[in-house]
This record gives C-alpha cells, structure tokens and sequence, in this order.
C-alpha cells in the first residue's frame, strides 16, 4: 500500500496509542519506523496489539499478530480490518 | 552426607490417563490426549489436554472435595497413588512434602470472583482463601500422612515442579529427611486465566507440535504426578520397588527478560544439574525436553542443548511429552519427571507426537511420533519457566 492512500488521522491515532502503551513521545512513532527501530521486544508488540484492538474495536488474529513488526504494518493492518468490519 | 535418593512412588492424574499406568500406557504408545476444550468457552483457541469427564467425588469424599480447589484434588489423588505405590511410612518430623504450583486455585478464585464482579453478590465463600492458597496442596499432603518436617510450595511458573523435586532430592540427599512428597499440579482451565494466555497468542489453534517446522504454540493441560523420594539404601533394604534415582539438580536464572527464553541460561542449569550428579554430558541417553511447540522455546532449547552436548546433540534422543500431556505450567516438571523415570525403568522413550516436518533451526533426534526401545541410564529433564528460571533433573535407572 502506497503512503499516499493512508489516512493521515489513522496513523495519529495509531502512534498515539503506541506512544501511550510505551511511555514515548508521539512525534517519535512515525510511519516508517521498524517495531526493532522503536526497541520495542515482542511483548511490547503484544501490549501494543491489545491497545490497538481496543482502542479500534477489532480483533487481531493470531496468525496476523507475528507478521507486524512495523508501525506502517500495523496501520496498514488495521486499515484493513477496519475496512471488513464496515462491509460485514 | 552424600546418600543416593531412589524414587519408590509415582502418582499421577492428567489428561493421558488418571493413573500412573494409565498415563504411562498412553504416552508409550504416543497417545495424545489434546481434544476440544469443555470446562471454559469463548476463547480464540479451541483445544486443550483436560483430565477427561473429571468428576472429584469418584477419587474424594464429596465433603472433602468441596474443601479443595480443583489443583489441590489433583494434587491429593496423585499423593495418594504415589504413597500406597512406594508403601512407605509417610510420618512425622523426618519427612518433607513439597510442590510446585504456579497459579494455585484459580478455578475457585474466577468462580468467586464471577459471582462478586458479574452477579454483584457481595460476597465470596469463606473458604476462598484455604482454597486458592497456592499451598493449599502441600498443605492438604501434610494433613494426610501427619507430616510434621519441612513443607512449602514453589512458584516458578513453568519450572515449579522441577524446582520442588530438586529441592526435596536435596534435602534427602543430605540427610535432613529421610523421606519426601514431592511433585506439582496445576488446573489452570478457568475463563479469566485463559484469556490472559490467549492474550499472549502462544496457544496453538490446533495442536501442540514441538521442534516441527509448522509449530503454532503450545496446549495447555492439568492435573498433578507426585513422587516419593528416600534414600536409595533404605529403599533397597526395605524391598521396594525402584522406579530410579533423582542423581542430580541444577537451576539458574536467565536474568534477560520475562518471557524470552535466553539458551545461556537454559545450558547453565543443564550443567549445573550434570555437575551436581558427577555425571559427563557423554553419558546422558535421553532428554525430555522442556519443549512446548512455541516458535521461542523450541528454538531456544535446542541451542542450548547443542551448546552443552556439543556435536553429539543430533544423535541424542530428545523428546516433548507436553506433545501428549499438554503443558501444565507448575504440574509440567512433575509430569515430565514421571514419564522420564518411567522411560528410564522400562527402557522405552516417549515420542514427540504430532511431528510433521523436522525444522532446521530445532536440529535434534526428537522421536518423532513412536515410542522407541532403548535402554538408557542416565536421563534430564529440563524446564524453563517464563521469567527466565530454570531448573533441570538428572535420573538415573535403578
């Protein structure tokens, strides 16, 4: 998915949430930042994922959660499951 | 004092079988017992290895079922086998009882719980405390053979058992008892306890499958194994029955994070566990490996045992029972050290069941799915908790 066609409010909410469970600076979550970049470890990516999915009201499946390793992934992510649960 | 420590009673209760023989009958011919979960609903993983259709008041009278939380029968039903097994005199000040759990009754703590939050009762059961005490179970072994020596209860996650053991193995080594119970149980099926598993997405949505390319996670399982353990030339002179020797323990703490498993840390109680029997890594013939089917741990383990046996860690039999058993955190190290004593007397190693695919990075002989005859004398048994505890076993045939 190209930068373009992300939503730029999406991407706020998405950093403020990563910035609230990690105790950083929002403007330090930027779209192009690695989840090892950020020295996040993967129980860091599991309170994430949680915030994440409370904070959009979806569920992230299992086999999904091992493959987000970035901020742009997990955006992209929720995108998409923001996108199934309006058509369903 | 030096004195050798001979095992002389097992029990067991778990989802393989509800007896010793039972669970050893299964695990032999690579009998899984992972099937769709009952006791709780509403999880994104659908599998579990309970003890099959539980009823407590087949095994306890009904009064002293109600006393005890799920983990506590588990542990009594398992003691008691293993005491009438060993048919030693299980009394008094020179004999210890410990046991390892690491969530202790959260079967009657969610019932509680779910009536104060949910139903707004305002109240919980005045025995919620002596039923929840992570002790509880050591504490109701003592009530029944009137065992006045030393008694506690070990927390180390998945390490509990295995610390419990050691731990009494050592004080009968040394001459501080002359008998110990010894073992750990575990029921961890209730709602709020598995959401919090499920939260940590380390639970297979199929099966348990360590050291396979395709592994997803582990199972979890329950129930309880207890051994006997008294001096090895008491036990011989009384004439009983010798399923092994404990000949050594070794623990070490990975002191890197709370859920990475770290293979230093691993290989550090492997050889403190070996230093401790005055055994060499050349002698050991089996391992039962930690080995809970997640990406990590398999990983993790099979560096470590390549670090300790060097070249020789592709060639040495290495197998999974929680393939089988399903793991049961603070019960698993018991569960494990039965099946390893077992294997050892009867010169047949548990397989790995539901092997699919070897995986590169778990390069071990793990015996994939059938069991295999092999005599061997020397044993480990290895668990590494979460928090980065370790604790290993080493058993000897008799």
């Amino acid at each position: 998915m190209s930068p373009e066609s992300i939503d730029d409010t999406l991407i706020g909410r998405v950093a403020a949430v990563i910035a609230k469970t990690q105790h950083l600076p929002a403007e330090n979550i930027t779209i192009d930042k690695t989840f090892a970049e950020l020295d996040f470890d993967s129980l860091d990516g599991m309170n994430i994922l949680f915030a994440v999915e409370s904070e959009f009201g979806i569920s992230i499946p299992d086999e999904q959660a091992p493959h987000i390793k970035s901020v742009r992934q997990m955006v992209d992510g929720i995108q998409k499951l923001l996108a199934e649960k309006t058509a369903s | 004092m030096m004195r050798r420590v001979a095992v002389t009673g097992i029990g067991v209760i778990a989802a393989p079988g509800d007896t010793r023989d039972k669970f050893w009958g299964s695990l032999r011919e690579g009998h899984g017992s992972i099937r769709p979960m009952t006791l709780v609903r509403g999880l994104r993983f659908p599998n579990a290895a309970e003890v099959a259709d539980y009823r407590p008041t087949h095994y306890l009278d009904p009064k002293e079922a109600d006393m005890l939380d799920r983990f506590t029968q588990f542990a009594l039903i398992a003691a008691r086998e293993a005491a009438a097994d060993s048919g030693i005199a299980l009394t008094g000040e020179r004999t210890a009882v410990v046991t390892g759990t690491s969530a202790g009754g959260k079967t009657c703590e969610d019932r509680e719980f779910q009536s104060l939050y949910a139903e707004n009762t305002g109240r919980v059961h005045p025995l919620t405390i002596p039923r929840t005490m992570a002790n509880a179970a050591t504490s109701r072994i003592a009530l029944e053979y009137g065992i006045t020596g030393p008694a506690y209860t070990v927390s180390t996650a998945c390490a509990s058992a295995t610390h419990a053991i050691g731990q009494a193995f050592w004080m009968v080594r040394h001459g501080q008892v002359d008998a110990a119970i010894a073992g750990g149980s575990e029921a961890p099926f209730s709602l709020g306890f598995l959401k919090a598993w499920e939260a940590m997405r380390i639970i297979a949505p199929d099966t348990c499958r360590p050291f396979s390319r395709d592994r997803k996670g582990l199972i979890l399982g329950e129930g309880a194994a207890m051994l006997i353990l008294e001096p090895l030339e008491r036990a011989v002179a009384r004439g009983a029955r010798i399923w092994g020797e404990v000949a050594g323990f070794g623990m070490s703490s990975d002191a890197h994070h709370l859920t990475q498993p770290l293979a230093s840390g691993a290989a550090l109680a492997m050889r403190a566990a070996l230093q401790d029997a005055k055994v060499t890594p050349q002698a050991i013939g089996y391992i039962n490996a930690h080995g809970t089917g997640t990406l990590a741990n398999d990983v993790t383990e099979a560096q470590a045992i390549r670090d300790v046996f060097g070249a020789r860690a592709e060639q040495l039999p290495v197998s999974s029972t929680k393939s089988m058993h399903g793991h049961a955190l603070g019960a698993a190290g018991a569960l494990e050290a039965a099946a390893t004593l077992m294997a050892l007397h009867d010169g047949i190693l548990p397989p790995t069941a539901n092997f699919t695919e070897a995986d590169p990075a778990c390069a071990l002989d793990v015996i994939p799915n059938v069991a295999r005859s092999m005599a061997v004398e020397w044993a480990l048994s290895n668990s590494f908790a979460f928090g980065g505890l370790n604790a290993v076993l080493v058993f000897r045939k008799a």
